[in-house]
């Protein structure tokens, strides 16, 4: 029962926080909110037991990729106290399509889906080396070319992000 | 677990990893004569890696659960690495004075055949995304690479909006299918979708986790309604880039459709029928009505490639795996309308690029006449026109044939019908260009066409020929790698 209130609760605020990312005039205030969105999913986790998953989500994305984004927003001339426009025309009907999309999604994976929800098991007390070995193991070659994409990735950052051209 | 002994079937993988560093290395430390050689040291490497690939194929076994190593995938992995050595080749005159960071490109450009590798390999829905996300990373730098060209940037930015749409909605798709079986990988999600024991109400989740699948896959091989991307990116992009998208990377999307859809969704194919037909014909229809009504040559291409991946889907709607095999399974008509169509369509835009190398246009005018200021160019181009349009002794028509011979062979009289009407229509707009460039007097001065593009269309011209005068043994290579997949 608490969880349950807790849950709401969690996802409320993830929810809110993820629409103002979106809806807020200043880039700038839409980076932290998309920080406090990223606290919402690690609590979500916490809530899941999925603890490993929780710490990394905040490592990984509080800890590294918003940061990123608020040094590009800052780095970027006139991005800091600039509003811009949240709005295009076609919004409305965006967002009609969405939350049609929604309530189709909603209706049939959750209503007509019976998910099992019973617990499949105690978490091992050894599941991030479990987790640790599968990465070297079964998962060893997505491993190494998500390495290299991001190799590439930083190339082609580099070349398109240079000084100047020519 | 990956065992040190089967290493050696990635070869082609590593022999290009290793081309990329060489690239990079020799553009930072190299001494200027080799710098000077950077494409010639890329186009080493894809021929190291095409005999690789070439040397590998017949195989039949998996590198870990994650990647396999079958004529399938060496297939399209020989695909890839052919369109990137001929877009290689068009560049080497087209990069100098663009950019001075021609390392970086060429070894972006090897980035990329390797990313069609391992998509093309990949056995299990994280390897997949992974690959497919590889490829349009590297292509979205690729398209916005020249950084003083608006309309690159645009078309960029367009191509990574609709990307990131795309490739996120994939990933929902794949998360459901792992929701319900509990696995990533194809073979076992199939096994367990069979099985039937799942949770109740599934079939209600198969759909929409197809459609999504199906959205991922068709934004890359440009299917209509996942194609609007297309005519402004192919416009866009540097000419060689768009060869590329339009090609190799379209081919990766078929790949991936046939790979996951085969394989892992044999349970649903009432359903993945279904909804590849109805793409099929809304593709054909749309891509050649749009691209009748273009003015530009290039976004006329741009369209009548949306339009062909209509016809290469036919392939896969008309899919039997049923025993005796038969060329005319569909999938490996898929397979050789692939192979005609990279070295048709590739010519094309080369042969497009290298016009609006000298008069800085694509416009259809400015075709008038080209027969007087370049001969080369107008009989290349027509040519490849005609393997566009389905003309017989050329590569297209035997593609078209292998493909619409399928959906006959399995009684789709309808849409086979559908395409026949098509690819009449299709034959208006090539002939327009094939009229302005033969019959309409025009002046201008005479069109040199440098060295290295010269050669790339030669080789395009004659697979195009080869394929479509004598295609025994292309069309036996594309069989039995079609059968390694339906045989399955």
């Amino acid at each position: 029962m608490i969880t349950q209130a807790i849950f709401i609760i969690v996802s409320l605020f993830t929810l809110v926080t993820a629409l103002l990312v979106v809806r807020h005039p200043n880039l700038f205030s839409s980076a932290l909110y998309l920080v406090a969105s990223f606290f919402g999913v690690a609590s979500l986790y916490v809530l899941l037991e999925a603890d490993f998953l929780a710490v990394v989500q905040v490592m990984v994305y509080i800890g590294a990729i918003s940061i990123l984004i608020i040094f590009a927003i800052m780095l970027s001339k006139g991005m800091m106290g600039k509003h811009t426009s949240p709005h295009n025309q076609q919004d409305r009907w965006v967002a009609l399509a969405g939350l049609l999309l929604a309530i189709i999604l909603l209706y049939f994976l959750v209503a007509l889906v019976q998910w099992p929800t019973t617990p499949v098991g105690p978490v091992p007390a050894n599941a991030i080396q479990l987790l640790g070995q599968d990465l070297v193991g079964r998962f060893v070659m997505p491993f190494e070319i998500a390495s290299v994409l991001l190799l590439a990735a930083l190339i082609g950052a580099i070349a398109i992000a240079r000084e100047r051209e020519i | 677990m990956i065992t040190l002994d089967k290493l050696y079937l990635l070869s082609p993988e590593f022999i290009l990893l290793i081309a990329a560093f060489l690239v990079l290395g020799i553009d930072i430390f190299g001494k200027r004569r080799w710098q000077k050689a950077l494409p010639y040291w890329t186009i080493a490497g894809l021929l190291l890696s095409m005999v690789a690939s070439f040397w590998l194929m017949g195989h039949k076994e998996t590198v870990t659960d994650t990647m396999a190593a079958d004529s399938f995938a060496y297939y399209f992995q020989l695909i890839g690495e052919m369109v990137v050595v001929l877009v290689t080749l068009a560049l080497v005159d087209y990069l100098p004075g663009r950019t001075h960071q021609q390392g970086e490109f060429y070894a972006l450009l090897l980035f990329a055949a390797i990313a069609i590798m391992v998509a093309v390999s990949a056995t299990d829905l994280i390897m997949v995304y992974l690959g497919m996300e590889f490829l349009s990373i590297t292509s979205y730098v690729l398209v916005g690479f020249l950084r003083n060209d608006k309309r690159a940037n645009e078309a960029a930015i367009k191509y990574f909006l609709y990307g990131a749409v795309a490739s996120a909605v994939m990933l929902y798709g794949m998360s459901l299918l792992y929701g319900l079986t509990g696995t990533t990988n194809l073979a076992a999600i199939a096994q367990k979708l069979t099985a039937g024991n799942l949770v109740s109400g599934y079939q209600w989740l198969l759909f929409p986790a197809l459609l999504f699948l199906t959205v991922g896959f068709g934004y890359k091989s440009s299917l209509v309604p996942f194609h609007q991307w297309a005519p402004d990116v192919y416009d866009g992009a540097p000419t060689p880039v768009s060869a590329f998208l339009a090609t190799a990377s379209k081919g990766v999307g078929f790949a991936l459709l046939i790979r996951v859809f085969v394989t892992a969704l044999p349970a649903v194919k009432i359903d993945w029928v279904a909804l590849l037909y109805a793409l099929s014909v809304l593709t054909m229809t749309v891509g050649n009505f749009v691209a009748l009504r273009q003015t530009s040559v290039k976004r006329m291409l741009a369209y009548s490639s949306v339009a062909q991946a209509g016809y290469i889907v036919i392939g896969l709607v008309a899919f039997n795996g049923k025993v005796p095999f038969t060329a005319f399974n569909g999938v490996s008509g898929v397979l050789f309308y692939l192979l005609a169509y990279a070295f048709t369509n590739a010519g094309a835009f080369i042969v497009v690029g290298a016009i609006e190398e000298h008069t800085g246009s694509t416009q259809m005018d400015d075709y008038n006449g080209l027969v007087k200021r370049s001969p080369f160019l107008a009989g290349v181009f027509l040519i490849l026109l005609l393997s566009l349009a389905g003309v017989p002794a050329t590569g297209g028509f035997m593609g078209k044939f292998m493909v619409f011979g399928a959906a006959l062979a399995e009684q789709f009289y309808i849409l086979a019908l559908i395409a026949i009407i098509n690819s009449v229509v299709a034959v208006g707009y090539y002939f327009k260009v094939i009229k302005a460039m033969f019959f309409v007097p025009g002046e201008g001065p005479a069109i040199a066409v440098a060295k290295p593009t010269r050669y790339a269309l030669v080789i395009t011209l004659a697979m195009t020929l080869l394929l479509g005068i004598f295609p025994s043994w292309f069309l036996h290579i594309a069989t039995t790698s079609g059968l390694a997949m339906v045989g399955l």
